[in-house]
């Protein structure tokens, strides 16, 4: 035991060393979420959490549930992979609560015009006009049914 | 197998709810959703692109990204003859209204809508020093804004600019893939809104997906492939002016 003798010093030394770790432990297990590590080196209740965001569009099946008239007459023209919320906006609201939350009918002139404007940066095979020759200041509905657009398919509906 | 009698009695009307989605056809929509089932990502069609801007606004609207960031944006390219290191590329705010029409012109001109690539060895995801953003099990790259400092060393190392601080939360933001829809079986927001089927969500895990057929027999190509970054964001007909 002499050899130990003037090694108290060490000892101390070794305490403070236990003690520092022991209030690391403590205070990581204080501070890092439960969930840390459960996938990887990040929190893994993020993903739920993230995950559990409401939407706000319902998405075309949403829609379709009950507009199924305005669903066919889509179907069978040339706006058929257009999805009504593009036109329509976010309606997931509506989707929940059909009665209270009653969507706004679109602007048509600025909707059509917005994918149909004539431009050469456009891809060529996709119909576009020049709106102001086009249309004779008449308004697109006159002859153009939004969901089914094709000239022999009839105005709006 | 080691099953209590608890347990399994919990378990059996939970495969019951989620086998009745199987049987209708959609898996996807089984409250069960699996991250170790899908590996998602994104096609986008360059000759489909109209440049209408509907991705940008439905992503706005779908997320609150805040005035003058973009977790989506449709640039302009305009490639004159013989220039094709330095092409003319516009995105008047983020291309959310649109794009000035342009009358016949020479070179050409394309349309090319970005957003995160949701890299698999994501160069954002390697410099976050506390693990506030990372890679799902599913694909996905993620910010956890509760663990987000705001120190923008990922904004910095997106070699694809997809990232912004927050103005108001002072965090880290990006696209989610629109994380909450994907996992409640519904597509993203951009994907939704997109008029001529340019942008679909793809998930490369699911062997009915048509990405695996489309990848097959078109030229498709990713964003910087020589950064290595796994990116999964597969573009249809990419010109090789595009940055």
């Amino acid at each position: 035991m002499s050899s130990l003798k003037d090694a108290g010093h060490l000892f101390r030394f070794a305490g403070l060393f236990v003690l520092a770790f022991v209030v690391f432990l403590v205070v990581r297990h204080w501070v890092v979420p439960k969930s840390f590590g459960q996938y990887g080196h990040y929190r893994g209740a993020a993903i739920s959490e993230m995950a559990a965001r409401p939407v706000k569009f319902a998405g075309h099946e949403a829609c379709e549930t009950c507009h199924t008239d305005k669903a066919d007459e889509k179907k069978a023209g040339k706006h058929a992979h257009v999805n009504c919320e593009a036109c329509h906006g976010a309606l997931a609201k509506h989707a929940d609560d059909p009665a209270s939350v009653i969507p706004v009918k679109p602007d048509t002139a600025m909707l059509c015009a917005r994918c149909h404007t004539a431009s050469a940066a456009k891809p060529k095979n996709f119909p576009q006009v020049v709106p102001a020759e086009h249309s004779n200041g008449l308004s697109c509905e006159t002859c153009h049914n939004p969901h089914s657009p094709a000239m022999n398919a009839g105005g709006a509906k | 197998m080691n099953l209590s009698r608890r347990h399994f009695l919990v378990l059996v009307p939970a495969a019951a709810v989620a086998w009745k989605a199987v049987l209708a056809g959609t898996p996807e929509e089984a409250p069960n959703y699996n991250k170790a089932e899908h590996w998602w990502g994104m096609l986008i069609d360059i000759p489909k692109c109209i440049g209408c801007g509907n991705c940008v606004r439905a992503c706005e609207a779908e997320n609150d990204v805040p005035e003058g960031h973009f977790r989506t944006w449709v640039e302009r390219y305009h490639v004159t003859d013989g220039n094709m290191t330095n092409p003319e590329v516009i995105s008047p705010d983020g291309g959310k209204e649109g794009f000035p029409a342009v009358q016949e012109d020479a070179g050409k001109y394309f349309f090319v809508p970005k957003m995160c690539n949701h890299c698999a060895d994501s160069p954002c995801t390697q410099v976050c020093p506390v693990g506030a953003t990372f890679v799902t099990p599913d694909g996905v790259v993620l910010v956890d804004q509760k663990y987000c400092l705001g120190c923008a060393y990922c904004v910095q190392a997106c070699p694809y600019g997809c990232r912004y601080i927050h103005p108001e939360k002072k965090v880290a933001d990006k696209c989610t893939l629109c994380y909450h829809r994907i996992t409640k079986g519904l597509t993203t927001a951009c994907c939704e809104n997109c008029p001529t089927g340019a942008r679909q969500l793809v998930d490369l895990k699911n062997p009915k997906d048509p990405i695996h057929e489309f990848l097959k027999t078109h030229s498709v190509q990713v964003l910087k492939p020589q950064m290595a970054t796994g990116a999964k964001v597969y573009y249809n007909e990419l010109d090789g002016s595009v940055r």
